[in-house]
């Protein structure tokens, strides 16, 4: 399934200036992840590592980065967070979010010191949005379709929410292999979003047993929504929260 | 992606590229429409054609209606696995205050449920992004990219 990253310069924007190379490569990059790293490509290095066609030292040594990445995060959320959700080879859950982090910190290097990169609602925020404006970023309400949970705002923060999707995959409890039900949806708050996203999966999959999970996670805070219309968040959350 | 979820840019004025992780480079280009006061601009300038889609929300008629002040801003048509996917925002005062769908895809009964329920509901969101003063939205929801990518072309060609 095809996913749309934005981008969000407003500094370039406003000054109708910046550098429209660096977007290119951006591009490029975000490109070049998915042809590399897609299950749903038969040619890629992720397709074609799983099904045992080519070693791992054929592959892009991003790959390398990326397993080292998420046998980390599986073995913090002991094994809520997998590589092998659906039964075969997909670093997805982690690779989404590391592109995103990566095509943003590309904007910085190129003298951005405000943007915001999100992919299909998982985003990562860099500096502010303006001199004294806070990025803002609304948690939509999974229960009620059209509004907002709550916003949450603030600088270089990454947002990555999972929930239950109305059509497609569930994300899966890896320990019973049946479709993650304890929660309606959880937003993971975090600095970087390769481990932000990554993490929300995981708790995500853990269900009401996440809240303990990410609270002992140091720099990493989470809200959730119940399928009751509940709703809980870890207690260093509310520094995310918009004043007004 | 295992997850399924939209974004929809609130801010409008820095939106700088957008692309789609399995792009389809788009086939029409952006057209924009303005409004001249009272009187009805109908001229849409866009090559695409309009089609009738199920469901309740407004389609493809609405730059014939514009009032002072609105600009009618064509997104380019999205293709999608489902089909071609376009939509219009009406603009007012760096505002979006409509978004119409021009064409989607209504090969299946399931392409018309979506039609239904879910091209509204992601109307509904880009102006509740708007309306809260947001820059993203973070959240689990429909498969959304050819709405999204539309809108997308639209925000950065017109606003």
């Amino acid at each position: 399934m095809g996913t749309v990253v934005s981008f969000d310069v407003p500094d370039w924007a406003s000054r109708d200036s910046g550098d429209g190379a660096v977007l290119d490569r951006a591009r490029q990059w975000l490109h070049w992840v998915d042809a590399t790293f897609s299950p749903y490509r038969d040619d890629s290095d992720v397709s074609r590592f799983g099904r045992g066609s080519i070693p791992l030292a054929e592959c892009a040594p991003e790959l390398a980065e990326v397993m080292a990445a998420c046998a980390d995060v599986s073995a913090r959320s002991g094994g809520y967070f997998t590589t092998r959700p659906g039964g075969r080879f997909d670093p997805s859950g982690y690779v989404k979010g590391w592109a995103i982090e990566r095509a943003a910190a590309m904007l910085t290097a190129a003298g951005s010191a405000g943007h915001s990169v999100n992919g299909g609602g998982d985003i990562q925020c860099v500096g502010d949005r303006g001199p004294g404006q806070p990025w803002r970023v609304g948690i939509a309400d999974p229960l009620r379709p059209g509004s907002l949970a709550l916003v949450v705002t603030g600088q270089d923060f990454a947002v990555a929410t999972s929930g239950i999707a109305e059509r497609g995959a569930h994300i899966v409890n890896p320990h019973t292999g049946q479709p993650a039900a304890g929660l309606a949806s959880l937003t993971v708050v975090g600095a970087r979003l390769a481990t932000t996203d990554a993490y929300a999966t995981a708790a995500f999959a853990m269900g009401p047993a996440g809240r303990d999970w990410v609270e002992s996670l140091d720099g990493y805070e989470a809200f959730a929504v119940t399928p009751g219309g509940q709703v809980w968040q870890t207690s260093g959350f509310r520094a995310y929260l918009a004043s007004a | 992606m295992r997850r399924v979820v939209l974004a929809v840019t609130g801010t409008i004025a820095g939106l700088v590229a957008l692309l789609s992780f399995k792009s389809h480079d788009p086939t029409t280009p952006v057209a924009a429409t303005s409004g001249t006061g009272g009187s009805s601009t109908s001229s849409t300038s866009s090559s695409s054609s309009s089609t009738t889609v199920p469901g309740e929300f407004p389609t493809g008629s609405a730059v014939g209606g514009l009032t002072a002040g609105e600009t009618a801003i064509t997104g380019k048509v999205a293709d999608t696995v489902y089909g071609p996917v376009q939509i219009r925002l009406i603009v007012k005062s760096h505002k979006i205050v409509k978004v119409t769908v021009l064409e989607q895809p209504t090969n299946t009964i399931h392409d018309i449920q979506i039609g239904e329920f879910a091209f509204p509901r992601l109307i509904s969101e880009t102006l509740t992004a708007q309306d809260a003063k947001i820059d993203a939205v973070s959240g689990a929801s429909y498969t959304s990219a050819g709405y999204i990518s539309s809108l997308q072309s639209a925000l950065d060609h017109g606003l």
